[in-house]
């Protein structure tokens, strides 16, 4: 499974972001190889509106199955569900140990936006 | 004449600048006072009107026909506001953000796409002797204001008199309740911020072409560098009104400060005749 994770770091020991749209970057980890890409977000990141949309789209297109991020808000959540992304929520310091979290079965899938827009 | 009262920061009275004036110049003349600051309109707290008529403000926005849709994604990749999103099946809408360009009903192959229609706020005006107010009000949860602003500012009489409460800062909105006046009146305070602020509308202003001056509110409150700043810039400082605690308590019971006031009449038709002189000249130069 490919999975994206929200960070402003760029490696497995960078924090996890906790913002979904407005994250810099996505780490872009195969589960079963580990092989880990990195996936800029900066238009989002600048966007004056439609951030979470973009993010969602930027995301879609580097062909995940699944988001790991802190929060992700009503319109991300609708892109996300409908290119069939699952949404993870994690309050974990690093990209490692959300992972990690994620591997152990530790999280569950979200089943709606938790904060509402413009949360960050 | 129309005369817009902005402000780069918010908070500085653009609301007291523009209702008072209203009050002294509706004394003698019609006058029209549009409240454009729509995602906080507050000028009718201070004025008595009687409502005469509503009407709603609606923005275009996509609809897709679903059975047309063949889902090749070319209404996404155009529309830069992400309000049409297609990535597997038929696109998502988002007609809150949609500014109405009309680029993916143009891009689309099939012909899926038609534009509606989506109410995003309402213009309502009331009279009250010789003023009449009209404001705009937009939707909660609608972020684009200029739509609604566009809409208030066709009140505005072809030849009769204007002013404009505009809402704060420098972005789209400022611009859409600007754009095409005769003066521009920027209310500031004597603050850090309000010095910051204040720099960044006289250059929006600058930008958009309009003769401008200042007025200086609650002037004796911070230091001399909102004075100074305007000196170098060359912006001429219309009037200052001071510090005083009975106009903050007037202002939140809802009284205008002429009202409770009557001795900043002066200043207040003082400001006046320095803005019908900065109308007047920056036609001159034009």
């Amino acid at each position: 499974m490919r999975v994206a994770l929200s960070t402003s770091g760029q490696d497995l020991d960078g924090p996890l972001d906790s913002r979904f749209g407005r994250a810099a970057r996505f780490l872009v980890v195969d589960t079963e190889t580990k092989a880990v890409e990195v996936v800029d977000n900066h238009c989002s990141l600048n966007a004056a509106q439609g951030a979470g949309i973009q993010a969602a789209e930027t995301v879609a297109r580097a062909e995940v199955q699944a988001v790991v991020t802190g929060h992700c808000g009503p319109k991300a959540f609708r892109v996300l569900s409908a290119a069939g992304i699952k949404v993870y929520l994690s309050t974990a310091a690093t990209v490692r140990a959300a992972l990690a979290e994620l591997d152990a079965g530790r999280l569950s899938e979200s089943t709606g936006a938790d904060v509402q827009g413009h949360w960050a | 004449m129309i005369v817009g009262v902005a402000s780069g920061k918010g908070g500085t009275g653009k609301t007291t600048v523009a209702v008072n004036l209203a009050l002294i110049l509706a004394e003698d003349r019609d006058t029209t006072l549009l409240d454009c600051d729509v995602e906080g309109p507050n000028c009718h707290i201070f004025l008595q009107t009687e409502t005469r008529s509503r009407e709603t403000v609606g923005i275009p926005g996509p609809v897709v026909d679903d059975v047309r849709c063949t889902a090749c994604g070319a209404c996404s990749q155009i529309c830069r506001y992400h309000a049409i999103v297609s990535l597997k099946g038929r696109p998502l809408l988002f007609p809150e953000l949609c500014h109405g360009c009309g680029g993916c009903m143009l891009v689309c192959p099939v012909e899926a796409i038609q534009e509606v229609s989506f109410e995003t706020g309402t213009v309502e005006t009331g009279v009250c002797g010789r003023l009449t107010l009209v404001q705009g009000r937009l939707d909660v949860g609608h972020p684009m204001a200029p739509p609604v602003i566009r809409a208030v500012r066709k009140h505005a009489p072809r030849d009769g008199l204007t002013l404009i409460d505009s809402p704060p800062g420098t972005a789209c909105p400022v611009v859409a309740a600007l754009r095409g006046v005769d003066c521009v009146v920027l209310v500031a305070e004597p603050t850090p911020f309000g010095l910051h602020d204040l720099g960044m509308a006289v250059e929006t202003v600058r930008l958009l072409g309009l003769p401008l001056g200042v007025v200086v509110n609650r002037a004796d409150a911070g230091d001399s560098r909102v004075l100074e700043a305007c000196a170098e810039r060359g912006v001429p400082v219309l009037a200052e009104i001071p510090e005083d605690r009975r106009i903050a308590e007037a202002s939140s019971r809802g009284i205008p400060l002429l009202t409770a006031l009557p001795e900043f009449r002066p200043l207040f038709a003082d400001m006046w005749q320095r803005i019908v002189d900065l109308a007047q000249g920056g036609r001159a130069e034009s």
